[in-house]
């Protein structure tokens, strides 16, 4: 079977550390870091490999800032 | 199964979503988790995928969303207080081949504004209108609105509404869906991915029921204003589905095809 690789790119300096795209995954790919960017908000990180690519992240992203690609993997 | 690096997969081909060109660079000036930037976004989008960016003129309000026009990246104007669909009006009538709309909060649309937006309706001019419903004054304070829910509190209520000194709260979609002018009324929310790909539905629907000069299109998103709520973006959110989804209940409520 065709299994979906996927992959998020966060622009972590633009990130308000807001926390919607955390309960949008359905892989919970996402959570915030301890660090805080240079604004001092915790920033959004993935802290696994399960993402599919899927987006729900990046359209609730108020802010814009995530990058989805995704790959079907033969 | 096969594996992959991240480099690899990080590769134009692959590229699912990013942020649209129609969206500017600049940091948008909205507290973290406000759903205006979603709906920025998602109008946005919507006129991306129509490629109608060089025909479109946007209208800004006062109120948190005042500077629209740095981060719509297209041409706009920005109106006094509550007179946005008295200037989309004007703007629609001298360019009627450009798509026109205007963006407004609840304190903008339904308080100050509301003679300007029930007439704009009334006349079924060919213009979009999006409106933040988020039940509160966010820019000046969190002061109540028009729109504030019975018992919400807010800095001019610290107690709670109480409707029998301050009044009901007004529900202005149901109003203009009793219209003429009216073509689609709908209400929808950005706080979910399944509620963001149905706003985005209505909003292209409104800007094409303007492309068949069907008259007005009107889309109220229901939002959060954590900062005004004094609560956390996810904490607003849920708020927002147990307090305000009852009131003011999601869905079209006027389809004239
Ligand atoms: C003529 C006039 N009256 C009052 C104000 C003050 N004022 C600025 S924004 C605002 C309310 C905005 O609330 P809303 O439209 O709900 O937008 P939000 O900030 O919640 O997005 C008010 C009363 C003003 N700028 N101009
Ligand atoms: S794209 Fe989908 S699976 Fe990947 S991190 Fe975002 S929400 Fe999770
Ligand atoms: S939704 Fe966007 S701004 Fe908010 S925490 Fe996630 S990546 Fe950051
Ligand atoms: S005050 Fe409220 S409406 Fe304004 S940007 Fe902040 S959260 Fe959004």
């Amino acid at each position: 079977m065709a299994k979906v690789k996927g992959d998020i790119v966060i622009d972590i300096e633009k990130c308000k550390g807001c926390e919607v795209c955390v309960p949008a995954c359905p892989n919970d790919v996402i959570a915030m870091s301890k660090n805080v960017n240079g604004k001092g908000y915790n920033y959004a990180e993935t802290i696994n490999d399960e993402c599919i690519g899927c987006a729900n992240c990046a359209i609730v992203c108020p802010d814009g800032v995530i990058t989805v690609y995704r790959k079907r993997m033969e | 199964m096969a594996e992959i690096t991240k480099e690899e997969l990080r590769q134009p081909e692959n590229l699912i979503y990013k942020k649209t060109d129609l969206l500017t660079d600049k940091p948008l000036s909205y507290c973290p988790g406000c759903g205006h930037g979603t709906a920025h976004r998602i109008v946005m989008e919507v006129l991306d995928e129509m490629g109608i960016q060089d025909q479109t003129i946007g209208i800004a309000p006062v109120g948190c969303s005042v500077l629209a026009y740095e981060f719509m990246n297209i041409d706009m104007q920005q109106a006094a207080h509550g007179r946005a669909p008295a200037v989309a009006t004007a703007v629609k009538r001298l360019h009627p081949e450009k798509f026109v709309f205007t963006y407004q909060g609840d304190g903008d649309l339904a308080a100050i504004g509301t003679a300007e937006t029930i007439h704009a309706c009334n006349r079924g001019e060919n213009i979009v209108i999006i409106f933040i419903n988020n039940g509160i004054y966010g820019m000046t304070g969190g002061q109540m609105a028009p729109t504030t829910l019975p018992g919400m509190k807010s800095s001019t209520s610290p107690y709670g509404r109480d409707v029998a000194t301050m009044g009901n709260p007004l529900k202005i979609t149901e109003l203009i869906a009793q219209l003429p002018g009216t073509i689609y009324v709908t209400r929808q929310a950005v706080h979910t991915p399944a509620n963001v790909r149905k706003t985005k539905k209505a909003v292209r629907k409104a800007f094409e029921n303007q492309k068949l000069n069907k008259g007005l299109s009107f889309v109220e998103i229901v939002s959060n204003c954590n900062s005004g709520w004094k609560m956390t973006p996810r904490q607003s959110n849920e708020w927002m589905v147990e307090n305000m989804f009852p009131f003011y209940p999601l869905g079209d409520i006027k389809v004239n095809d």
